[in-house]
């Protein structure tokens, strides 16, 4: 018979944080972001139909970074938990911070538990407000804790560098369509400083709607709608300079910002 | 019951198990008792009073479908609600009107309305109207035992296909037995009256206007002869609802648009009581 090692519970702890963090690094990051009429999710995503965003409950939104089949239970975990809640109880009484607390403890139980392997993923639960000041967004890392998010957010692989991106850009009362190019902007942007294209079919958009007049005011954002919003972007960028300003000017503090960039893909290696 | 939360407050394995995307089978494996089908009654002697809503009925017209249901429900001889609602949507492409024990059916209303958003969530695709229409006899079936002790739910489906692209109506029977009907059905107390008006008035190249006609003249004739169906009552300005169905999606008559409708039937029955009468050969 052999004798265990001797490991300290911070090294433990540490390798399982590591692990966790390589896995959710591995996956493509997405974006949420707050607009004048609710919330935008945007991400790439080759896949039509396995999707990185979904619906929980009338007002709230689910996206996911990582590993797909854990993300998946969970975000099936949080449908029943809601459906079952406002079942019970009313529509009303499903909240994204019943949700997020139900899930930081689900994922924070998993990350301390040596008999069960890290979740491998990132979550973000959202939820549209009847106005801007009830909107609220809530991230959810690997280890169970939470983070109450405000405007903007970005999980994944190059999260640390395009949230520093977002929080320079992005203010309250964005239009749709500039939200939406401010986040496939953030998106474009690769770890080593570079920009990439996008295209439109590589692009996964969601909404949560607050003007929707269904009470389930999730919708996907797709095809033709997609493709008018994101060249709505590049019409209006001959009236509206100012914005145009602002990114030309913050091409040099872009450039700083790679300096901290660089410091999670230290982490990585 | 709320989510089985205890302990350390994590979502339960079942909870996290993949499989069944029916809410109804993960109620029955997380909270039976929240089933409706799983109470049961204790013997009685007699039938239980509770209100009974009545009348509903629909008609298809190309392009569409239309459901719509008075407003009245009775208990024994006495009406127990003026204003009730009885047709629902069931999600954006598809309705459900009940008839029967009111309490009962606005919960199996309730319970298959989430059935298929719960499905919509889980799989990222609607249920075909088929299966819709399946899932709705099964609930019905479960109320069997319920059913025999006079606590009967006896809904009428309607939708618009659209794979087939046209309307379809769906009407059941206690036990469950689902088929689906040509043109126009009816369920409820009032339902021999309003089928035989519109089996008068049917004709199968309706606009969508004259559709809602159609079966608000047919809830005129069932509140004529049948006592436990409401007519529209002006006074109290409480109209039949009216919905429509079409490749949009589910649209129900704003106040005003149905009390037009009902108005205007009032004002032709003024003169001729017993509505149009159709060619005698």
């Amino acid at each position: 018979m052999s004798t265990p090692f001797y490991v300290s519970p911070q090294q433990a702890m540490a390798d399982r944080a590591e692990y966790a963090r390589k896995g959710i690094a591995r996956g493509r990051s997405l974006v949420v972001l707050q607009y004048a009429d609710g919330i935008v999710f945007v991400g790439e995503n080759p896949s039509r139909a396995l999707h990185k965003f979904s619906e929980i409950y009338d007002r709230i939104g689910f996206a996911a970074a990582g590993k797909y089949n854990e993300y998946e239970n969970l975000r099936i975990g949080g449908v029943r938990y809601a459906d079952l809640r406002g079942y019970t109880y009313d529509r009303d009484d499903v909240t994204a911070r019943g949700l997020a607390n139900v899930y930081a403890q689900t994922l924070g139980t998993i990350f301390s538990s040596a008999a069960e392997k890290p979740y491998e993923v990132e979550l973000v639960v959202a939820e549209v407000g009847s106005a801007a000041e009830g909107d609220q967004i809530y991230r959810l890392p690997h280890d169970g804790s939470i983070v109450d998010e405000h405007g903007s957010v970005a999980v994944g692989g190059n999260a640390e560098q395009i949230s520093s991106f977002l929080d320079q850009r992005h203010r309250d009362g964005m239009t749709l369509a500039e939200a939406l190019k401010l986040a496939v902007q953030a998106l474009s942007r690769e770890p080593g400083g570079g920009e990439r294209e996008i295209p439109a079919e590589r692009l996964e958009v969601a909404v949560l709607d607050r003007t929707r007049p269904q009470q389930r005011k999730f919708k996907r954002i797709v095809g033709r709608q997609l493709t008018r919003l994101l060249d709505a972007d590049a019409a209006g960028t001959t009236p509206t300079d100012a914005p145009s300003d602002i990114e030309e000017t913050d091409s040099t503090t872009t450039e700083t910002d790679n300096g901290t960039g660089t410091a999670p893909g230290s982490t990585e290696e | 019951m709320e989510a089985n939360t205890r302990s350390t407050g994590r979502l339960p394995a079942a909870f996290l198990t993949p499989g069944s995307s029916s809410f109804m089978d993960f109620l029955s494996d997380q909270s039976p008792e929240m089933l409706p089908g799983n109470r049961s009654l204790p013997p009685l002697q007699g039938a239980i009073e509770a209100p009974h809503g009545t009348t509903i009925v629909a008609a298809s017209f190309p392009g569409g479908v239309v459901l719509a249901g008075d407003r009245r429900a009775t208990m024994g001889n006495m009406i127990a609600q003026r204003d009730i609602e009885k047709v629902f949507p069931a999600d954006e492409y598809s309705a459900v009107g009940i008839a029967g024990t009111a309490g009962l059916a606005v919960e199996m209303v309730k319970l298959f309305q989430l059935e298929l958003e719960h499905f919509e969530k889980v799989e990222g695709a609607q249920l075909s109207l088929e299966g819709k229409a399946n899932r709705l006899s099964t609930m019905i079936r479960s109320n069997l035992a319920m059913a025999m002790q006079g606590l009967a739910v006896v809904p009428l489906f309607a939708g618009y296909d659209v794979d087939r692209e046209k309307g379809r109506i769906f009407s059941y029977d206690v036990t469950g037995g689902r088929s689906e009907e040509t043109g126009y059905a009816s369920t409820g107390s009032g339902s021999i009256f309003a089928r035989n008006a519109m089996k008068k008035l049917y004709r199968e190249d309706l606009t969508e206007e004259q559709a809602l006609t159609l079966v608000v003249q047919a809830l005129y004739d069932a509140a004529d002869d049948d006592s436990a169906t409401g007519g529209p009552d002006v006074a109290r300005r409480i109209y039949p609802i009216v919905t429509v169905i079409t490749d949009e999606g589910f649209r129900r008559l704003g106040d005003q648009e149905s009390a037009d409708i009902a108005r205007s039937i009032l004002e032709r029955r003024l003169e001729q009581p017993d509505g149009p009468r159709a060619a005698l050969l």
